[in-house]
């Protein structure tokens, strides 16, 4: 049977234009690449990380700080892998 | 029974049954369903999504090497499709609310995109454009041929919307589309535009009126007060009624002015002209007394169908439009569309800056075939009537020279072909640029006659997106800035002997006439049904007290000043207008 991980780690959205249709992309593709499960919080809200409409329902402007958490197999290696994309990669876009 | 307030944009009352029309050109009927049909519903949503896939997946492959934005917009598109809790959300709404597909999946989205609407950061806010782009997607496959369009609208309505866009309004049939109600918009949207030229009451900026009507309900449409009643009571009704047969008798002896000419107490003369868009307007026109047509839009052409016009389609329009005027003078304006609202399938070239971008004559020197095509049919119908010929937006010397030097070559392949035309039909420009207006002076020596957009111009000079409630209360043409503008363009046409109108939405304004008038404006062009009660006012003012308010009007420097002075003023001659 597989080890049940939990993992957790809040992150800051750093991109000018927030976390719009394309970050919301870019985050849900990273989300389905792992077996765990992944809640994202906004402190209101908890949502599916796999799920775009719910992402993008989260209205994550820049300054936002979001709650990530896994639960599953592969937590870890999920959590460091949305960690990076929000974080040092800000989805690839500009800073404010 | 629900109130609601908007404003005003075409006068007039209307008492009818709603029809509630989706952003595009779809209309989603509630329907409510047996439990037994829930299983079927739900996998009419599958379909609908494995369809929307799949013309997403062809999509995507044709347009492979285009710029990554595009197929960032397909790929996020996509995303949703697949998303299953997007699904599910539908699905328990079949479920509990025993709606149909349609009305699951249209409200679903559009609960999504309220929810982006409302925020405060205009990148999130924007994001409900994105979300209605992929309901229509869904819904497109749903409705497939079933679709029902604005156009086949058999019973007497008021159509709710969001938001009327021109491909809309100009399927439009006056016979059974009694009032118009929308959640945006303003005094110049086209949908407001459009009512007022077909005679249709309108409110507009109802701000979420279409939340709170559904399908069917009764709407009262206030024209005159800009009120909205959402299934009013039988007193209120009533109480209308009778408002609505006082609101027509005072129609009926504006109308007797028909046969009178519009002149001023001491003796002016002033033409009034008609703006048009269908050629059945002219009957309007004529009717209300007008002097011909002053501004013929041609943007319906192309709007009303997916396919390009040809040129027999621009000749039928413009033939029927031309005889019906008999001799009274028409003048035809060539393309005024943006890009972006051109053609259904060029709708993914979007520009970031449309009113800056490549539209109306720009649009045409690119696109020279298409423009060709117009101008040829308008030559074509020149010999019929009273025809001139009008090009929209020119910027500078060059741009108008161009158009000219197109027309030219039309011309010459007419003349080989021994097709008849008017080879000395006046060619006039739009000036409503403030580049075209401080060049006034040289593009006159061009061109045998001016039309000030008043409209474009205030929005061009003052930097205001008239469409935008947020900063829309900016835009006024009794502005300093634009006054003078215009102006300089009434003095440069009167020294180099052209004519001058003006054909933007002040010309049916009864507060602005005075000062028009006094500036030197003796041609007004404006939606038909203004024309009587325009002519009222000019009957009843001296072109003596007209100059003065003009003088003083020029020597004010607030905005809000000159609104309040030119209304006072009006106010003071014909208090029954206002």
């Amino acid at each position: 049977m597989l080890e049940k991980v939990v993992c957790e780690t809040e992150v800051e959205i750093k991109n000018a234009e927030g976390l719009h249709m394309r970050p919301a992309m870019q985050f849900v593709d990273i989300s389905n690449r792992y077996d765990s499960k992944i809640i994202v919080t906004n402190g209101k809200t908890s949502v599916d990380g796999k799920s775009i409409m719910q992402m993008s329902m989260l209205a994550a402007t820049c300054g936002t700080k979001l709650k990530i958490k896994a639960e599953g197999p592969d937590a870890e290696a999920a959590i460091n892998a949305l960690q990076e994309l929000v974080e040092n990669e800000h989805f690839g876009e500009s800073l404010p | 029974m629900e109130i609601k307030k908007g404003i005003a944009v075409s006068p007039g009352i209307s008492i009818a049954k709603s029809m509630v029309i989706d952003s595009e050109d779809y209309r989603i009927p509630y329907r409510a369903i047996e439990p037994s049909q829930r299983t079927s519903e739900i996998r009419r949503v599958k379909k609908a999504f494995s369809d929307a896939i799949e013309e997403l997946n062809q999509l995507e492959e044709s347009y492979d090497n285009k710029g990554s934005q595009i197929k960032d917009i397909f790929a996020v598109h996509n995303r949703f499709l697949h998303d299953r809790s997007l699904q599910k959300k539908i699905s328990d709404m079949i479920r509990s609310e025993l709606v149909i597909a349609e009305y699951a999946i249209s409200n679903t989205f559009r609960e999504i995109a309220s929810h982006f609407a409302n925020e405060k950061d205009a990148y999130i806010s924007e994001r409900a454009a994105d979300i209605f782009d992929i309901a229509r997607r869904v819904l497109k496959h749903l409705l497939g041929k079933k679709r029902e369009e604005i156009g086949n609208i058999t019973e007497e309505v008021t159509i709710v919307a969001r938001e009327l866009s021109p491909i809309q309004t100009a399927g439009f049939d006056k016979k059974f589309v009694k009032g118009i109600a929308s959640d945006v918009g303003g005094r110049t949207s086209h949908a407001a535009i459009v009512a007022r030229s077909l005679g249709i009451p309108a409110v507009v900026a109802l701000e979420d009126l279409t939340s709170v009507v559904n399908e069917g309900d009764t709407v009262i449409v206030d024209g005159n007060r800009g009120i909205v009643i959402v299934n009013p009571d039988e007193n209120t009704i009533a109480e209308y009624n009778e408002y609505k047969d006082e609101f027509t008798e005072l129609g009926y002896k504006l109308n007797t002015l028909k046969e009178k000419p519009a002149i001023t107490r001491d003796g002016t003369k002033v033409t009034l002209l008609g703006n048009i868009e269908f050629p059945n307007e002219t009957q309007t026109v004529l009717e209300k007394g007008g002097d011909g047509i002053g501004l013929y839009r041609t943007e319906f052409l192309y709007l009303n169908t997916t396919t390009e016009p040809t040129e027999e389609d621009h000749y039928n329009a413009y033939s029927q439009t031309v005889k019906a005027m008999k001799s009274k003078p028409v003048v035809i304006r060539t393309l005024d569309l943006g890009a972006d609202k051109y053609t259904q399938s060029k709708r993914f070239v979007r520009e970031p800056n449309p009113f800056l971008g490549l539209r109306s004559i720009r649009f045409c020197l690119q696109n020279l075939m298409m423009f060709k095509t117009q101008l040829r049919a308008i030559l074509r119908a020149s010999v019929l009537g009273n025809v001139k010929i009008m090009f929209p937006l020119i910027t500078n010397q060059q741009e108008l020279m161009q158009a000219k030097m197109i027309l030219h070559d039309v011309m010459e392949d007419l003349s080989d072909e021994k097709i008849e035309y008017n080879q000395k039909i006046p060619v006039g420009i739009m000036i409503e640029t403030p580049s075209a207006a401080l060049t006034a002076f040289s593009l006159a020596k061009e061109v045998s006659f001016f039309s000030i957009g008043t409209n474009d111009l205030t929005q061009y000079t003052l930097a205001v997106d008239r469409g935008n409630e947020l900063v829309s209360t900016l835009y006024s043409t009794a502005d300093p800035a634009v006054l003078r503008l215009i102006r300089t363009v009434i003095q440069d046409a009167h020294k180099a002997q052209i004519d001058l109108s003006i054909c933007g939405e002040v010309a049916s304004e009864p507060e602005y006439i005075m000062l028009l008038l006094g500036m030197g404006v003796r041609t007004f062009s404006l939606a038909s049904p203004m024309i009587p009660e325009i002519k009222q006012i000019i009957r009843s003012v001296t072109i003596t007290d007209c100059n003065k308010v003009a003088r003083k009007v020029l020597s004010m420097n607030s905005e809000r000043h000159i609104t309040s002075y030119i209304r006072n003023a009006a106010r003071k001659i014909i208090p029954e207008a206002f």
